[in-house]
């Protein structure tokens, strides 16, 4: 395994701080990571949201964890551009998140206008939900119900 | 030109950010309902998001490299560039929500137009505050319809919050030196412009909400050169409370 490979896997593990069920990998966080010919690695994450309030600890547990694998010389970047979008989010992220109790976003293809499918319900995948809210216990969350079962959950804004 | 034109035109975008947001934070633990005291404090750390980049790029250009807790924190109010609309103080709900309508549509407008920004930085904010800014005019539109075609009660508070505000819209679209040097350079839009988009989505949701657009001719202004309306320097005094009493304070 190369060196980038290997941070990639080690940062790419580390869990979101306030969705732990899910990896920074998994929702498309982690960017790049690069070694140059000295041995300094560069490692270039994307926030969610512009006051996303996990970014600092992720930052800090990214270059803790590169660290404690012996790449002492390391810079953890935040990149803007382009911006983060839900349509970085894995497959294994959205069947974590299903999991997890909270509906993923729905695909989209970056045009945010052809979102047409329904927000399934994690809980009986019924596709009969409204929304109650717009916003909801994070950023990224909004919350709805279900017709179906009754079940409240949080739905991860496409974005 | 203008010396600095492009730092002065950031710095006013951070502090519409900033102020907005706190003004909003104040709505923590006390809004009408559960959902809404999340909603409004969500918006509040988008926008407080959205000024800290803001900051970071003011501090290179305006080549000082301060800290965003410089800005924030140890400025005086006559150094706060923000338009006074962002300032005006919470009031009830519905005072919330009008400011909230006339502010995201003015600050949606405005991203829009910055994503093609020349400054690399800024366009980066702004491709990220869009996606942001879209969900503050959804919630705030969809409040000032609930409100304004509610009952006779919301509509009432509704009409009033909307003729106090409506004055200080004036000053959003206020251009000046800094303003069109900043257009001229591709910084970003000179405010003028944006006023007819603005106008037209406010009146339809003011005409969907049975509301009237107020007609006001005092249109007081001054905040984009320091000058404030009175609430604001309380405000900023709780808001740098922490700072002031014990400076170079971390946590």
């Amino acid at each position: 395994m190369t060196a980038v490979d290997e941070i990639r896997n080690i940062a790419g593990a580390i869990p979101d701080p306030e969705m732990p069920a899910l990896t920074i990998a998994d929702l498309g966080i982690l960017r790049d990571v690069r070694v140059d010919a000295s041995g300094h690695v560069d490692v270039d994450i994307t926030p969610t949201y512009s006051g996303c309030p996990a970014l600092d600890t992720i930052r800090e547990d990214v270059e803790r964890c590169v660290r404690d694998q012996g790449y002492t010389d390391v810079t953890v970047r935040i990149v803007l551009s382009p911006a983060w979008t839900t349509e970085w989010m894995s497959e294994a992220g959205r069947v974590k998140l299903r999991e997890y109790g909270i509906a993923p976003p729905r695909q989209h293809g970056f045009d945010l206008t052809l979102l047409t499918i329904a927000v399934q319900c994690p809980r009986c995948d019924s596709s009969r939900t409204h929304e109650l809210a717009h916003f909801g216990s994070t950023q990224c969350q909004a919350v709805r119900q279900c017709d179906a079962c009754g079940e409240t959950f949080p739905h991860f804004k496409e974005h | 030109m203008v010396a600095g034109a492009a730092a002065v035109y950031t710095l006013r975008l951070a502090d519409d950010c900033l102020v907005l947001s706190h003004r909003l934070a104040q709505w923590s633990s006390r809004a009408p309902t559960l959902e809404d005291d999340i909603a409004l404090t969500n918006v509040a750390l988008d926008l407080l998001g959205q000024a800290r980049g803001l900051y970071a790029r003011t501090a290179e250009l305006d080549g000082t490299g301060r800290s965003e807790d410089d800005y924030a924190f140890m400025r005086g109010e006559r150094e706060f560039v923000n338009c006074l609309l962002v300032e005006q103080e919470n009031g009830d709900f519905a005072t919330t929500i009008a400011r909230q309508l006339l502010c995201s549509t003015f600050q949606l407008a405005q991203w829009q137009a910055l994503t093609t920004s020349t400054d690399a930085q800024v366009s980066a904010v702004a491709a990220k505050a869009v996606k942001e800014t879209s969900y503050h005019r959804d919630h705030a539109t969809d409040w000032t319809l609930r409100l304004g075609d509610g009952n006779d009660e919301s509509h009432r508070r509704m009409e009033s919050a909307l003729a106090a505000l409506w004055p200080f819209t004036a000053e959003l679209f206020e251009s000046d030196a800094v303003a069109r040097e900043a257009d001229a350079l591709g910084v970003g839009p000179d405010p003028a412009a944006l006023r007819p988009e603005w106008q037209a989505y406010v009146r339809r949701v003011l005409d969907d909400a049975t509301l009237v657009v107020p007609e006001s001719t005092w249109t007081p202004s001054g905040g984009r050169q320091g000058l404030h309306t009175e609430s604001f320097g309380y405000m900023l005094a709780e808001m740098q409370h922490l700072h002031r009493s014990l400076p170079g304070v971390t946590w």
